[in-house]
């Protein structure tokens, strides 16, 4: 109704905008601090630097293979194979790194690869019109059963030194960090400041209107899930050369951990909202709680059933949130 | 279960309807809709889109709760909270959307909810028994009740949503624009078939726009208008032209402001365009400067007509040209770069990014040209979503408002406001005001004379009637795919135009 109708109070300062804008990240970062300080009380050594750091340098590679994922739910698509991807990427770098290829061949190699591989789904997705839960479903199957039948099961050891990137430090930090926050930074403004970022929004939003302005959005589709797969590489890159060998299994349910993360950080599942800050700072919110578990004595198993019920209260109060701020047709 | 048929009571309305109201939120779809329906009588209920129809039809199918007013079944006040209640109460609808199962058979789509049993299980035989019979009923004395539903022809399907109905031993049936997705020949079958029912002494509700049709079997019309009722005629002391006036209403030219604007020359040549079954050799001239009105019935092909235009369905023959170029739509893309702009039927399906705040709905269709450097150019999208926010008056807290937020005629005001910021030579607007209410209607159609009178092309299809004669320099009527006749706007008066929009192939 025009005139009449009472709209909601909104900001009009910046910080009030800012707020509006930015108000699941600050929720998540402040959950962390939160979490920070109590358990610190309770177990001073928590907040020791060398805990820190090691719960953030390992959790790194969760937090850039969440900003691919961010892409993808944005669009209103999902990808259950990026766990097995990981996987199978780890174990093609690592045999690259020990067949003597050079150093960057094994580092460049899996990104590439992960974008190819991803290629595939997303072509799928886009022009087949198969359901992207139907085919990452698929193509974990395939992934994960390919990369037992090419390796046998065998793990890849006396990888080179020098190829162990998740080792090296920039300035006294540990390189997955680094990278962690840099990749956040770089695809978050990205995603904000560039046509193509604003287009993932509009398309998750509304596909049918964005297509209605002119963006092609199968092609942005294969695009997004090639992004991702390169993510996915960079996560490999931090992910395998933690230790001293590759596992030629993929992590368990690292893809449920990877889309929680999204989801948590404020990723809504419905598509068009969400940003790669959230995600990667939920990420960081589970290395925190994973590790404080074990701080204050309970069992690491709870973990899963504490993320999960996070998860579904995410998702519920993103439903109430949409169904308030968006009702009428 | 009951199966026998009971005959209606003697002498009362078999439903009545008292001053029924109903709103959503701030808009008031329905007020004080009275209608007496008979046992044995067919009753005609119509009005425009938006004159509440649907509304009343789903309150009685026990989908919507009214906000007000009572409803009386056999003489009794009753509440309808749910359609099983409705169902209970002896009424079936048979909606324009056939709700059906397809991976079903038909037998299970005819008692869908309510399987007999028998010892606890499914009494399958007695299911398909029934089936038959209802069926056969139906004049479908041969079908295969074992079928999947997914395997029939529309007309088939819509004879099993009957079933179904007549299944709850129903006595009153509404039947909503039954014949709106049938052809020729099915649709007369069907209308036999509802004299049938009538002849049983089934009270039927017919929404249905074909005023043919509403003369051949009706034995009283109601006419519904901006959700009040507005008056009951018998068939036998009236005519299609009464009726269309009822429906109408005020005189059409004190409906909307429209401002004389200078005709220019022509922008848009279409010739023999043609797509599908839905769109066959439409060939008219859009001049700049005129607002050429499109009449015609819901399914008639007119939004198809848009698509095509506007490259959603590319044209399979036929030329069209822009400023005395030939141009080929290939996709909405090309529509967009060539200057053709299209504002859709349903503009929360297809124009407007809900999650979104105004200023990026705005600016999604000019992103290429706002940034420059390969990145959002701030200030400049700022601009352009402001312009466009001003220009159309959109009334929200700011450009930063969320666009779900809106209402709906605002929502509409943001859709036009990111069209216009492409400088469109074409504007087409499909329902530009519908589930607009009165107030915000005016705005929108002061705002569509206005940019008429900037130069703009505009074809603009409308399902209300007196939206398109009050609006239109020239009116053009299609039905079944084909453009049935094109009217100057002295010539286009309410009869003329209702007439060349329900008559039937035959009539061309």
């Amino acid at each position: 109704m025009i005139g009449s109708t009472t709209l909601p109070p909104s900001g009009t300062g910046a910080v009030r905008r800012f707020l509006r804008e930015y108000g699941h990240e600050i929720l998540v970062a402040l959950a962390i601090f939160a979490l920070l300080v109590g358990v610190g009380l309770y177990n001073p050594r928590f907040v020791s630097a060398r805990n820190l750091t090691t719960i953030f340098s390992g959790n790194a590679y969760i937090a850039v293979a969440a900003i691919g994922m961010t892409m993808v739910i944005v669009i209103r698509e999902i990808d259950l194979s990026v766990g097995a991807l990981i996987g199978v990427l780890a174990t093609i770098s690592g045999t690259l790194a020990v067949s003597g290829a050079p150093i960057w061949v094994a580092w460049t190699v899996p990104i590439v690869a992960g974008a190819a591989i991803n290629a595939i789904s997303g072509i799928l997705v886009a022009y087949a019109r198969i359901p992207s839960i139907v085919v990452t479903l698929g193509m974990m199957a395939i992934l994960q059963g390919g990369l037992i039948t090419a390796t046998g099961g065998t793990w890849i050891s006396n990888l080179p030194p020098e190829y162990l990137l998740a080792k090296m430090t920039v300035f006294g930090l540990p390189m997955p960090l680094v990278w962690a926050i840099v990749l956040t930074i770089l695809a978050g403004l990205w995603m904000r400041l560039s046509p193509f970022g604003r287009s993932l929004y509009l398309i998750g939003g509304n596909a049918e209107a964005a297509r209605a302005v002119g963006i092609e959005v199968p092609r942005r589709i294969v695009a997004v899930f090639m992004i991702h797969g390169a993510f996915a590489g960079l996560a490999t890159l931090l992910f395998a050369t933690q230790l001293q060998v590759i596992q030629s299994t993929t992590p368990p349910n690292l893809e449920l951990i990877v889309i929680t993360s999204a989801v948590i950080g404020g990723v809504s599942i419905l598509g068009g909202t969400g940003t790669v800050f959230g995600s990667s700072l939920a990420a960081v919110l589970f290395a925190t709680i994973g590790s404080a578990l074990i701080f204050v004595n309970v069992s690491a198993y709870w973990l899963r059933a504490f993320i999960g019920t996070l998860i579904l209260l995410t998702v519920m109060a993103d439903m109430l949130r949409r169904k308030r701020t968006m009702k009428g047709a | 279960m009951t199966i026998a048929q009971t005959p209606p009571p003697a002498g009362g309305p078999a439903l009545s309807v008292r001053d029924i109201s109903k709103s959503f939120g701030p808009v008031k779809a329905l007020k004080t809709a009275s209608l007496d329906l008979m046992p044995g009588e067919v009753h005609a209920l119509m009005g425009e889109n938006g004159a509440g129809k649907s509304t009343l039809v789903k309150i009685l199918a026990g989908m919507h709760a009214p906000s007000g007013g009572a409803i009386l079944v056999d003489g009794v006040q009753t509440a309808l909270p749910s359609p099983r209640r409705a169902a209970e109460a002896g009424i079936a609808v048979v909606h324009q959307e056939l709700l059906l199962f397809g991976e079903l058979t038909v037998a299970e789509n005819v008692f869908a909810g309510h399987y007999p049993r028998k010892g606890g299980m499914v009494d399958w035989a007695f299911m398909r028994r029934r089936a038959q019979e209802l069926l056969a009923d139906l004049d479908c004395h041969d079908l295969d009740v074992d079928r999947k539903l997914g395997s029939l022809s529309v007309a088939m399907r819509q004879r099993v949503e009957i079933a179904r109905a007549l299944n709850h031993n129903a006595r009153v049936l509404i039947l909503d624009e039954p014949t709106a997705a049938l052809g020729e020949r099915d649709a007369d079958r069907l209308l036999e078939i509802v004299l049938r029912l009538r002849a049983r002494g089934v009270a039927i509700l017919y929404v249905s726009h074909r005023m043919n049709e509403i003369f051949r079997i009706s034995d009283r019309m109601s006419v519904l208008r901006d959700g009040t009722y507005i008056a009951t005629r018998n068939a036998r002391e009236t005519t299609e032209g009464a009726l269309i006036s009822l429906m109408v209403g005020r005189p059409v030219d004190q409906m909307f402001p429209k401002t004389e604007v200078p005709i220019g020359g022509p922008v848009l040549e279409v010739r023999g365009l043609s797509c599908g079954p839905m769109v066959r050799e439409a060939s008219f001239t859009l001049h700049k400067g005129e607002i050429l009105g499109i009449a015609g019935l819901v399914g008639s092909g007119r939004t198809e007509l848009a698509h095509v235009l506007f490259g959603v369905t590319p044209a399979q023959s036929g030329t069209i040209h822009l400023h005395g170029q030939e141009i080929r739509i290939a996709s909405p893309r090309a529509a967009r770069d060539a200057g053709i702009a299209y504002v859709p039927e349903d503009r929360g399906a297809q124009g407007l990014v809900k999650p979104l705040p105004i200023r990026e709905n705005i600016s999604m269709a000019v992103l290429d040209r706002i940034s420059p450097a390969g990145l959002i150019n701030r200030a400049k999208e700022a601009a352009v979503a402001k312009r466009g926010f001003d220009m159309l008056g959109v009334r929200a807290s700011g450009p930063e408002q969320i666009a779900g937020q809106l209402s709906g005629g605002n929502q509409q005001k943001v859709v036009i406001a990111k069209w216009l910021q492409t400088n469109p030579w074409v504007l087409i607007l499909d329902e530009p005001t519908r589930g607009i209410d009165v107030g915000a209607k005016a705005e929108i159609h002061r705002l569509i004379c206005e940019l008429a009178g900037q130069g703009l092309a505009i074809l603009m299809i409308s399902s209300e009637l007196p939206e398109v004669l009050a609006m239109s320099d020239r009116v053009m009527v299609i039905a079944e795919g084909r453009i049935r006749a094109t009217l100057p706007r002295e010539d286009a008066t309410p009869e003329a135009v209702g007439h060349a929009m329900t008559a039937r192939r035959s009539a061309s």
